[in-house]
């Protein structure tokens, strides 16, 4: 019975945690014995001081709350511009026909391509960064959501219609919720680059925040501490990852696609 | 059963083209207030086309549609339409879409158009979890609810299994006979349009080619010869390439039997 039970557990919860936690034990027992310099990897240990170090002297918050701030706003502002152009040249042909080509064009060029010329307008400021963030994050809105309402069913927005609803209903009720999936897809991709973007945009031009933290840190050779910044963009990528999935158990229930994860 | 309650439907040398082919050429019918014509033909005939006319959904190329004497522009308000897939919002649960479009205290009707016709425990649940009859008739509660004068049917059963069919075929009698809409049904299936309808129209070549009116009493039998016969006639004359003479003396025969 007890033994059942144990396995049991070991099956369900314990084996796909088994693999991290036994190489963070072998990288700890390197560490101690020597092998691994502190130069290359510090130890699990090492890092945990340096957090606590950073967290209890306020470095951590100032560096958190300024990256914060420029991931948020940076996807707020490209975010909604794509999520609105998209919805725009989603529901009339014509807004689709005048802009659709511009836009496609200047998704070609990889935003991260553009951080020496956006440095040269804004310097290395808040606006550079929360300039970057907003690009990159404007085209997967756009095209999910463009996406998502092209392929709202036809039969529906009939069916709409003989049933009496105005062009305002048929938005809320049918062109939104239909393209709902599609546009929690780009939302999830969005936060992906929103990270990116800031931990490249951070590492070349700061004077603040997570990525500065990090190559600072690297010119003391605090390795210590330039793992642990990497952690966090680790943990804040994850985190992005839970709020998106979060909407979408909330928000898809009805899809049987949705009901399970 | 006041003598309002179902609007007037006549379509005067209605025709309709998509490009340069005529999905219909020259249709003249008048449904009566109340009464219950199906159409019948092959596919790809234009009934669906019909139908949509009918809705306001499409306008006529040519002649006129007519709703209680007043020519018909843009939706028909007095038409709710059944489809043949029904339709129902994925998102939204059985109830909200019962009472899709409707303002005020609409929560109590929409119960209780769900308990007519069956479902009223169902209320709470989303659409992808019904069976294919089941959402028909949710989609039946949809378009009953605000009480239409005319109802459109676009072979809102051909994807049903035979016995959830008939049972749909009696509950759409059952509301018809109760709530006096008039109704137009599409089908192709010559069974239920001898089931259900007062008259019988044929669509051929874009044109009526053939009204038969149904004089059985209702509840219908299918067992019942002169079911049969009629069943019988009107699929030989839609199948055999018979001459329209030919076909009317078999369908008189039809009639001279159910006359006895
Ligand atoms: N929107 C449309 N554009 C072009 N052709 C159409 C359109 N709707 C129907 N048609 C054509 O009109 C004819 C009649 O179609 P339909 O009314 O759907 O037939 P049925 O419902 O009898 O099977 C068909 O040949 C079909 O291809
Ligand atoms: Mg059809």
């Amino acid at each position: 019975m007890k033994l059942s039970r144990w396995t049991g557990w070991a099956g369900g919860k314990a084996v796909p945690w088994a693999l991290p936690i036994g190489l963070l034990a072998a990288w700890q027992a390197a560490a101690a014995a020597g092998w691994l310099s502190s130069r290359v990897l510090p130890a699990p240990t090492d890092v945990i001081v340096a957090a606590w170090n950073l967290a209890s002297n306020g470095e951590l918050w100032k560096h958190l709350s300024v990256s914060f701030w420029r991931a948020l706003t940076g996807f707020a502002i490209g975010g909604s511009i794509g999520f609105l152009l998209g919805l725009l040249n989603g529901v009339f042909r014509p807004a689709e026909r005048l802009l659709d080509t511009s836009i496609q064009m200047i998704r070609n060029i990889p935003h991260l391509a553009l951080i020496p010329l956006v440095i040269l307008w804004f310097g290395i400021g808040e606006e550079a960064k929360v300039f970057l963030v907003a690009l990159g994050v404007l085209f997967p809105m756009y095209v999910n959501t463009l996406h998502g309402i092209r392929n709202v069913d036809a039969g529906l927005l009939e069916m709409g219609r003989v049933y009496g609803l105005g062009p305002w209903q048929l938005f809320w009720r049918i062109w939104l919720p239909g393209a709902l999936p599609s546009i929690l897809v780009g939302l999830r991709y969005a936060l992906g680059i929103m990270w990116l973007t800031l931990i490249v945009a951070e590492t070349i031009a700061a004077d603040r925040g997570i990525g500065y933290l990090a190559m600072n840190a690297r010119e003391f050779m605090q390795t210590d501490v330039v793992v642990f910044s990497i952690l966090l963009y680790a943990l804040f990528g994850k985190l992005a990852d839970s709020i998106a999935r979060f909407l979408e158990r909330r928000w898809l229930r009805w899809n049987v696609n949705y009901q399970h994860i | 059963m006041g003598p309002g309650r179902g609007a007037e439907l006549v379509l005067e040398q209605v025709g309709k083209q998509f490009g340069d082919k005529h999905a219909l050429r020259r249709v003249n019918l008048a449904v009566k207030r109340g009464e219950f014509v199906a159409i019948i033909g092959r596919s790809g005939c234009g009934k669906s086309t019909l139908l949509r006319l009918a809705a306001g959904l499409e306008e006529p190329t040519s002649g006129r549609i007519l709703v209680d004497g007043e020519e018909l522009r843009g939706l028909n308000e007095k038409a709710r339409v059944m489809f043949q897939d029904a339709r129902l919002l994925p998102w939204r649960r059985v109830m909200d879409n019962v009472g899709l479009g409707l303002k005020g205290e609409w929560e109590p009707k929409a119960l209780e158009a769900l308990e007519q016709v069956g479902l009223a425990d169902r209320a709470d649940d989303w659409p992808a979890v019904l069976s294919g009859g089941q959402r028909q008739r949710v989609a039946l509660a949809r378009a009953l609810i605000s009480r239409p004068q005319l109802l459109l049917l676009d072979e809102p059963l051909g994807a049903l299994d035979a016995l959830t069919r008939i049972d749909m075929q009696r509950l759409i009698e059952q509301l018809w006979l109760e709530q006096k809409f008039t109704a137009l049904l599409v089908t192709h299936d010559v069974d239920e349009a001898v089931m259900l309808a007062d008259r019988i129209v044929l669509i051929e070549d874009g044109a009526c080619a053939l009204d038969v009116p149904v004089r059985l009493p209702r509840p219908r039998q299918r067992g019942d010869a002169a079911f049969a016969d009629l069943v019988d006639a009107i699929l030989r004359r839609i199948l055999g390439g018979e001459t329209d003479e030919n076909a009317a003396v078999s369908l008189s025969v039809g009639e001279k039997r159910r006359a006895l």
